[in-house]
């Protein structure tokens, strides 16, 4: 079903190469629910935020040397001397934490709007795995700089993987490629931090094709019944995903400009030290909820499994939830215990920055059952005994019965000039 | 809808508000907490610019006082011309320094006078060097140590001013110092200001407090040289985008208006 | 339907605008990213250099790097020069004259890259071939240049360049 274009160029080429037709097809015309709330627009966010990661990326490594004795003054040379070298790299600090800001929510919303459940499993798993790309990517890029958070974290996570029995120590040797984190490393995890972005580019493809297979789920959670439920993307969803985007860049400005560090730690400022060890090792903020996880078992093994598993558990989610219904908002219950996870993985974040003692180690524990608690009890038991509030017929149905409360209805009795 | 955008972004605000304060946690944690004095700077807040004067008096600091035994490796003497000086004020400041270059065509390494494009020279050739002369303590490079301590300007300052009498009961170990605001309160580094300890070329009075002042604003200078830049950058950026932004939304609007 | 009209055309206004603004926006956002590849401030820093001529003695070169490349700067005997001016310009295969190419006669000051294809000629040290015509020889592929570092003979067309340099004391030149 070619589209039929104007321009002859276009025409002739489409002939031959259909590119035009499956743009049109799938960001043009593409058939999505007109109900979709601001909470929706995460999704593209995060494919313009790794398209801002590797560009700025591809740049940096213009001028980044991946020697130990040169890692840190090659930075600082493009903090200092190159043009633009500060900018570019605050917007690729920044823009790691603002990735993960954009995937938590996009990954909340999924989970709240039961986004994972049938038929989009695929899909679902698809985006744990480009969550867990993007974690190995984030942390082999933190270690570039060569600051004293750079090796001491090098060295903690690497570390992680001497809990496995019998080959762990020989596996620690083969990931340094020596006897402690050194210039081995360093090289392998540049080269690993510049390939894994465009894996993860490889699985973003895949995470679409799935999506565009059923299309978008939606608030109401219930499949779309017809046209009627339906608009084209362009230019209904570009044009929204476009605010969205001016709405995210003036938040990834200010921190830019005016507090380009304030995600970051100062020890990094400080040139790697194999022999003196910062007070307190914190990773980044956004692994603190499974740094937090992993602190919360006294045994080695154990924790390192448990952290593993905080994630390995999103996997078999779909299969956890057996609740025919989706969105949270007919799921009475459900939409509790949703906030209470919420609330507790803030607070693992909070206690993955606080030293491993007292009050803390009792409470992250606490946090920790609490989080398996919700996946791998609760959610299963919620699907048998929750009472589900009725769904709607249809999505144009209650927009037009009840007259408002989903987005890109109410404005429209407005709008008219 | 603007009800729903407004409920989205506050959402996300408290919830980044709630990651802040518990990414802000580190900061807390890092030993029993020293309260030192909050100073206000002319280069905070979004519109702050290095105040040119307190630049140059610091850098007269730097060079009489701390240069003996800290480093300022990553600035280079052509820099100094963010500080307000002009081409051969920079040449006779660089001139003064000895660089080691080399080798020659013997195969010696030579001394020569600096250049602008160097590098301010180090007072000691390695680390291992600068402990050897110091009692095994080593005087970190100055260049990023006000971006390398948490709310480090206020820190420093702080510590500039800080050499006070231990008291009573306090156990001093032996060549070290007593500092109301470093971490454990010996620091092996002796009081280095005094008062008047550099005669100011402008006529400002040199106290301590003026001295840790001038000497803080030049160093958050090193830190951070592109600061002024980048905050002029940032309010073009965001005044950009709010009107951008603005635009986007009432596009928006239009475009959905006849969705029903 | 006038209504509709006015409407449509409100809305085209504003797409228009907004388009214009971000691609104002996208314009600004590329150019940091295409000056980064500009030579950075340190290698701009080192873009001009001085040196002081008369630390070389006469009938000797030293050779300095500037800008990635060798600077020949060669104090020449009252004979050189005799020789290089001697010279009728209807021989040279670039011609220039002498004076031209030396701003005082006795230093001669040129990037020693041969412009035939990049080679550094020989002739800088004392015991270095120096052609045969009293300059400069390239081994590469036999290009020889006279004590002015005009090309005499060999495949290389041109002569041996002279950088923009000047005296900014006596004896010091700064080059770049």
């Amino acid at each position: 079903m070619a589209a039929n274009f104007s321009n002859p160029v276009v025409r002739w080429i489409d002939h031959r190469l259909p590119v035009f037709t499956f743009m049109h097809h799938e960001l043009h015309e593409y058939p999505t629910p007109k109900n979709l709330s601001y909470w929706w627009n995460f999704g593209s966010l995060a494919g313009i935020a790794l398209v801002i990661m590797i560009v700025t990326g591809i740049t940096l490594a213009m001028h980044y040397t991946p020697h130990v004795d040169h890692a840190f003054d090659s930075v600082e040379r493009i903090m200092r001397d190159v043009n633009y070298g500060w900018l570019i790299r605050y917007i690729h600090m920044n823009g790691a934490s603002f990735f993960f800001i954009v995937v938590y929510i996009h990954i909340f919303r999924g989970l709240y709007f039961g986004s994972y459940k049938a038929p989009r499993e695929i899909l679902w798993m698809l985006g744990v795995v480009i969550l867990l790309l993007m974690m190995a990517t984030a942390f082999m890029g933190y270690v570039l700089p060569w600051g004293q958070m750079s090796f001491w974290g090098a060295t903690v996570i690497t570390n992680l993987f001497s809990a496995i029995p019998l080959a762990g120590e020989s596996i620690v040797t083969w990931l340094w490629g020596g006897f402690s984190v050194d210039n081995a490393t360093l090289n392998r995890f540049f080269s690993l931090h510049f390939l894994l972005p465009f894996v993860i580019v490889g699985v973003v493809v895949l995470h679409i094709v799935a999506l565009h297979r059923f299309g978008s789920n939606n608030p109401l959670g219930i499949d779309v019944k017809g046209p009627k439920d339906q608009i084209p993307f362009h230019p209904y969803y570009t044009i929204k995903d476009a605010f969205g985007l001016g709405v995210f860049l003036i938040f990834f400005s200010a921190f830019i400009f005016f507090a380009p560090n304030f995600l970051g730690h100062p020890d990094n400022y400080i040139p790697a030290n194999p022999l003196v060890t910062p007070a307190h090792i914190v990773p980044e903020w956004y692994f603190l909820p499974f740094y937090a996880i992993l602190r919360a078992v006294p045994d080695k093994l154990g924790g390192v499994l448990l952290m593993f598993g905080a994630i390995a558990v999103l996997f078999i989610l779909p299969w956890l939830d057996r609740s025919p219904v989706r969105s949270g908002q007919f799921r009475p219950i459900f939409k509790i215990f949703f906030w209470l996870l919420v609330i507790d993985v803030v607070v693992l974040t909070w206690l993955g920055a606080k030293p491993a003692e007292g009050w803390y180690v009792i409470g992250t524990q606490i946090a920790t059952v609490w989080y398996f608690l919700h996946f791998l009890v609760i959610l299963p038991l919620l699907s048998i005994f929750e009472t589900p509030k009725p769904l709607p017929k249809s999505i144009s149905e209650p927009v037009l019965g009840a007259g408002g409360g989903f987005a890109g209805a109410t404005a429209a009795p407005r709008e008219k000039v | 809808m603007i009800a729903r955008l407004t409920t989205t972004i506050a959402a996300v605000a408290v919830a980044a508000g709630a990651w802040s304060f518990a990414v802000s946690g580190p900061a807390q944690a890092a030993g029993p907490a020293i309260e030192y004095p909050q100073h206000d700077w002319s280069f905070s807040g979004p519109f702050g610019t290095f105040d040119r004067g307190a630049l140059q008096r610091g850098f007269q600091v730097y060079k009489n006082i701390c240069s003996g035994c800290h480093a300022l490796s990553y600035v280079a003497y052509r820099n100094l011309e963010d500080l307000g000086y002009n081409e051969d004020e920079i040449k006779a400041i660089a001139a003064q320094a000895l660089v080691v270059d080399g080798p020659n065509d013997d195969g010696e390494m030579f001394e020569r006078s600096g250049i602008p494009a160097d590098r301010f020279v180090s007072p000691f050739p390695n680390e291992k060097a600068a402990r050897a002369a110091n009692g095994g303590a080593y005087p970190p490079d100055l260049s990023l140590i006000v971006k390398a301590r948490p709310d480090g300007a206020n820190y420093l300052r702080a510590l500039l001013v800080g050499y006070v009498d231990p008291p009573a009961d306090f156990n001093l170990m032996p060549g070290m110092n007593y500092n109301a605001y470093f971490s454990g309160h010996q620091i092996a580094m002796a009081q280095p200001l005094w008062g008047d300890d550099v005669t100011f070329e402008d006529g400002t009075a040199a106290t301590i407090e003026q001295q840790a002042e001038d000497l803080t604003t030049f160093l958050a200078w090193a830190a951070e040289p592109e600061m002024e830049e980048r905050k002029r950058a940032g309010v073009m950026t965001i005044l950009f985008l709010l009107v951008f932004t603005g635009l986007l939304y009432a596009t928006k609007r239009k475009i959905w208006a006849d969705v029903h | 339907m006038a209504e509709t009209h006015e409407g449509d055309s409100r809305r085209d206004f504003l797409m228009i605008t907004t388009t214009a603004v971000g691609a104002v926006g996208a314009a600004c956002v590329a150019w940091p990213f295409i000056d980064q590849m500009n030579p950075a401030a340190d290698t701009l820093a080192l873009a001009s250099i001085e040196f002081d001529v008369s630390t070389v003695p006469e009938g000797q070169a030293v050779t300095l790097t500037w800008r990635g490349k060798p600077v020949f700067v060669r104090h020449r005997t009252p004979k050189e020069i005799e020789e290089a001016r001697e010279v009728p310009l209807d021989e040279l295969r670039d011609p220039q004259t002498d004076a031209e190419r030396a701003i005082k006669p006795e230093y001669l000051v040129m990037v020693g890259v041969c412009t035939h294809l990049g080679c550094v000629p020989l002739g800088q040290s004392v015991s270095d071939p120096k052609g045969d015509y009293d300059g400069w020889f390239c081994p590469c592929h036999g290009s020889h240049y006279d004590s002015s570092g005009r090309i005499r003979r060999g495949p290389a067309p041109l002569n041996l360049p002279v950088p923009e340099y000047q005296y900014i004391s006596d004896t010091v030149i700064r080059i770049g």
